[in-house]
């Protein structure tokens, strides 16, 4: 996630800068803006194999492919997971990450200290512990509707996995799965706006007043992200 | 104490503490009186066309879920807990309320709802207790009057909304009446500056069931441009295109009022005046007499401190910074939960909010088409607009359809019973986002004893400075009110013809993980005296006369309403008496 510029600064004459000086103007310096940085293609660059197989299976059952056309699998979801992992997001860059590790009431929030990268990790290896102990196969190895019982439990709680609190990874994973359904394209997931395409979002439009009041009508724009349409570009 | 490392720069008449929408309403008044200021703001410097221009501003992973535009918790946050008996936790992940940083502050990434309080919420304690008994207000309700009436901030609310350009109707002009305004809200000495923003089918379906109730909708007073405006300033401001991404985000089409878009141009240009970024305040230093303030230190981004003298330091952060600095810097006395005394960290109180979702089976509503303060609202329900009577509680909220954008991420609704997964929940999904709207209630949070805010006894900040705690639940009032609220937007619901809907009361303890509403109120309040608070009535410090403190820190109890509006009328009104009373006779302007 690029923070974008640090400074627009006049320097202050004297011997020291006390701060970031800006006065007479608004600054504006060209190069200055952050654009999104497309997500890059190719392979994942944070999930090993057997992570990549949990995830992929996972989400295909969370956003299944269905007479409604793609889900998570084609809107490249996985894909989305492994950069937001491998990037700011997944480091906790933001997050307040120091000690002591209390226990939380439940209305204290995430009291973890795994990262969210440390946290896939480590779930997904007790997640494939339990699985193979109950069923002799790793998650991605068996059929949907047992998959599904898996996750249903999960999602309850009534499972203990070793070292990590399952309900609350099932609560990022999911998060993390709808966002990926739901982001820009530039992000990495939504590929082809599958997510907006679905549910009939047109995505970033600048200008919508013309259609304010066209009352219970549908609207007549296709989707468009901010580094626009894959036609634009064909 | 100034640190001895600190280098001691100049010394100037006003120091700002923080450049968001006080900062930059001191900023305007004071240069304008002819003092040289100084804003120190502990972010970066932000600019429409630097940090969210329409390229890439409509981007709602990156500034809503991966929050660009607010504070980093690393960089500092605050510990919370419901009640004492507890042990206050680090929010380590932004959730409840979104605080910002950097220039604009929190008015960057604003809605734009623009509020006046109603003139009985500047009496909440007297006038309830004349209306319904003083047994109407329990013991551990510590709700006091404000120090100035409704008509005294008439002035200054005026100003503020002329400045932004809000677009509105009046409800009542000089004690007129007005069809098609808010007929509970105060006078106005004169009409909004621009017309109301057109409505959507949802605002306008939720307008006709409330008009079938009895009720009178009216347009949300709204930072959003309904047309073109130059304010009085000379600046200008765009219409709203409806691009729907405006809560959260950084408006790239100069349509939301921001100091951004309504002052820093003007000001910036000023010759006697300076803004400091990266440059964060640590403490505010007094003198032996610890009956004035020298000024402050702040430390840069490359982690050098330095002594900033001034003859006026004006605290201009977020409500939760202005306490915290206060109490890091030993001034005023911490209030003290147990017996009730002290002042700083007192009366911290926050919103209520819940929500009614509304499906439609035969109605595209598309919610896609949306502004941050675009909605139809009712306001029978809000402050003492009702009869109270046998209802055990006081105090409401307002009831909308805000049609704000509908980002997918956030919002894809389902109806009750449907999983939240799989197919089942995929078709929903699909069957209802365009078909389905929300109505929020948005509620009044009293103050009690035991809602309050002190210093962290163990987590420290990146400077190892102790963190702010944060003790604070609802009281029995504001769940009784909420669910109150609740059953009315349900009947309005029904009455818009709704096919189902989903009442979602506000239960249990509050929560710091679900977003509710960036309306952190209290901690340093105003008052009639030093005994019950922290400041008089031009939010001068009662301890430190040349010590201001701006901000919704300064509300003795939240009412229903958005807190911006009321935020900046009072800091109008404290710049007005500091031009025309204190510059004269610098010195207490009320005696304690």
């Amino acid at each position: 996630m690029p923070e974008g510029p640090t400074h627009s600064t006049v320097p202050t004459p004297g011997t020291a800068v006390p701060g970031r000086v800006v006065a007479g103007s608004e600054p504006w310096q060209p190069g200055a803006a952050a654009p999104e940085i497309a997500s890059s293609a190719g392979g994942y660059v944070f999930f090993k194999p057997a992570e990549a197989a949990f995830v992929e299976a996972a989400v295909a059952r969370l956003i299944p492919a269905d007479e409604l056309g793609g889900g998570a699998i084609e809107a490249d979801v996985p894909l989305f997971i492994d950069r937001q992992l491998n990037g700011d997001f997944g480091n906790a860059t933001r997050w307040y990450m120091q000690g002591p590790w209390g226990e939380p009431t439940k209305t204290q929030g995430y009291q973890t200290r795994l990262t969210p990268a440390q946290f896939y990790r480590a779930a997904i290896q007790a997640i494939d512990a339990v699985s193979t102990r109950m069923h002799g196969q790793a998650f991605a190895a068996l059929n949907g509707d047992r998959q599904d019982d898996f996750l249903r439990v999960l999602e309850s709680g009534a499972i203990a996995l070793d070292g990590v609190d399952g309900q609350a990874f099932f609560g990022l994973l999911l998060q993390n799965t709808i966002e990926g359904f739901f982001c820009d394209p530039v992000h990495g997931g939504n590929k082809d706006m599958i997510g907006w395409k679905l549910i009939g979002f047109p995505g970033a439009r600048y200008e919508q007043r013309f259609f304010l009041k066209a009352f219970n009508q549908p609207f007549p724009l296709p989707p468009v992200g901010i580094a626009g349409r894959r036609e634009w570009s064909r | 104490m100034v640190p001895l490392s600190a280098t001691r720069l100049p010394s100037i008449d006003v120091v700002l503490v923080g450049f968001g929408w006080t900062g930059a309403i001191m900023g305007q008044e004071l240069t304008d009186e002819g003092l040289s200021v100084l804003a120190l703001e502990r972010g970066p410097w932000r600019s429409t066309p630097e940090r969210f221009p329409p390229t890439f501003a409509q981007d709602e992973l990156r500034f809503y879920y991966r929050h660009e535009l607010f504070q980093r918790p690393a960089h500092e946050t605050l510990t919370i807990r419901n009640k004492p008996s507890e042990t206050a936790l680090p929010m380590r992940v932004l959730g409840s309320f979104l605080p910002g940083t950097g220039v604009g502050g929190a008015g960057v990434h604003w809605n734009g709802q623009t509020w006046r309080f109603l003139p009985s919420d500047f009496k909440a304690r007297s006038h309830n207790a004349e209306r319904y008994g003083a047994a109407a207000i329990p013991p551990a309700m510590t709700i006091q009057d404000y120090p100035l009436t409704y008509d005294e901030l008439e002035p200054h609310y005026d100003r503020f909304e002329y400045l932004c350009g809000i677009a509105g109707k009046a409800g009542n002009l000089n004690g007129t009446i007005q069809p098609g305004g808010n007929p509970f809200e105060g006078p106005r000495s004169r009409e909004y500056p621009t017309p109301p923003m057109p409505q959507g089918y949802a605002p306008t379906l939720f307008a006709q069931g409330a008009e079938r109730l009895g009720y009178k909708p009216f347009p949300q007073p709204s930072g959003n441009m309904s047309q073109a405006y130059t304010n009085p300033l000379g600046v200008q401001l765009g219409p709203c295109t409806f691009c729907g991404f405006c809560e959260k985000f950084g408006c790239g089409n100069y349509s939301k009022a921001s100091p951004q878009t309504t002052i820093l141009p003007v000001l910036l240009r000023k010759p006697n005046f300076e803004l400091r970024t990266e440059s964060e305040v640590l403490t505010i230093n007094v003198d032996r007499s610890a009956k004035r303030a020298t000024g402050v230190t702040y430390v840069d981004a490359e982690g050098r401190e330095f002594e900033q003298p001034a003859e006026l330091v004006v605290l201009c952060a977020y409500a939760l910074h202005n306490v915290r600095l206060l109490l890091l810097s030993g001034i005023g006395a911490p209030y003290d939960p147990v017996s009730g005394t002290g002042v700083v960290g007192k009366n911290y109180a926050y919103q209520v909010f819940s929500t009614v979702d509304v499906f439609f089976d035969d109605k595209i509503l598309n919610p896609f088409i949306g502004a941050g303060a675009h909605g139809m609202v009712v306001d029978e329900f809000n402050g003492d607009n009702f009869d109270h009577s046998g209802l055990g509680f006081i105090g409401g909220g307002y009831i909308s359809v805000l049609q704000t954008g509908a980002r997918p991420i956030q919002t894809h609704p389902t109806p009750e019973g449907t999983p939240n997964w799989g197919s089942a929940w995929k078709r929903a999904v699909a069957q209802n986002y365009l078909r389905s709207t929300f109505i929020p209630t948005h509620g009044a949070v009293m103050s009690y004893r035991s809602n309050y805010l002190d210093l962290d006894p163990t987590y420290r900040d990146v400077y190892g400075r102790p963190l702010l705690r944060m003790t604070f639940d609802f009281g029995e009032n504001e769940h009784r009110m909420s669910d109150f609220l609740t059953d009315r937007a349900a009947e309005i619901a029904t009455a818009m013809g709704a096919t189902r809907i989903t009442r979602n009361y506000r239960k249990g303890s509050w929560d710091v993980v679900p977003y509710q509403t960036t309306h952190n109120t209290g901690g340093a309040i105003i008052g009639d005296n030093p005994q019950d608070s922290m400041l008089n009535k031009y939010s001068q410090s009662w301890d430190v006369p040349n010590l201001f403190v701006m901000g919704a820190s300064a509300f003795p109890q939240n009412a229903g309403y958005n807190p911006t509006g009321t935020v900046a009328a009072l800091a109008y009104y404290a710049a007005d008496a500091i031009r025309t009373q204190y510059l004269n006779s610098p010195g207490p302007l009320v005696p304690a």
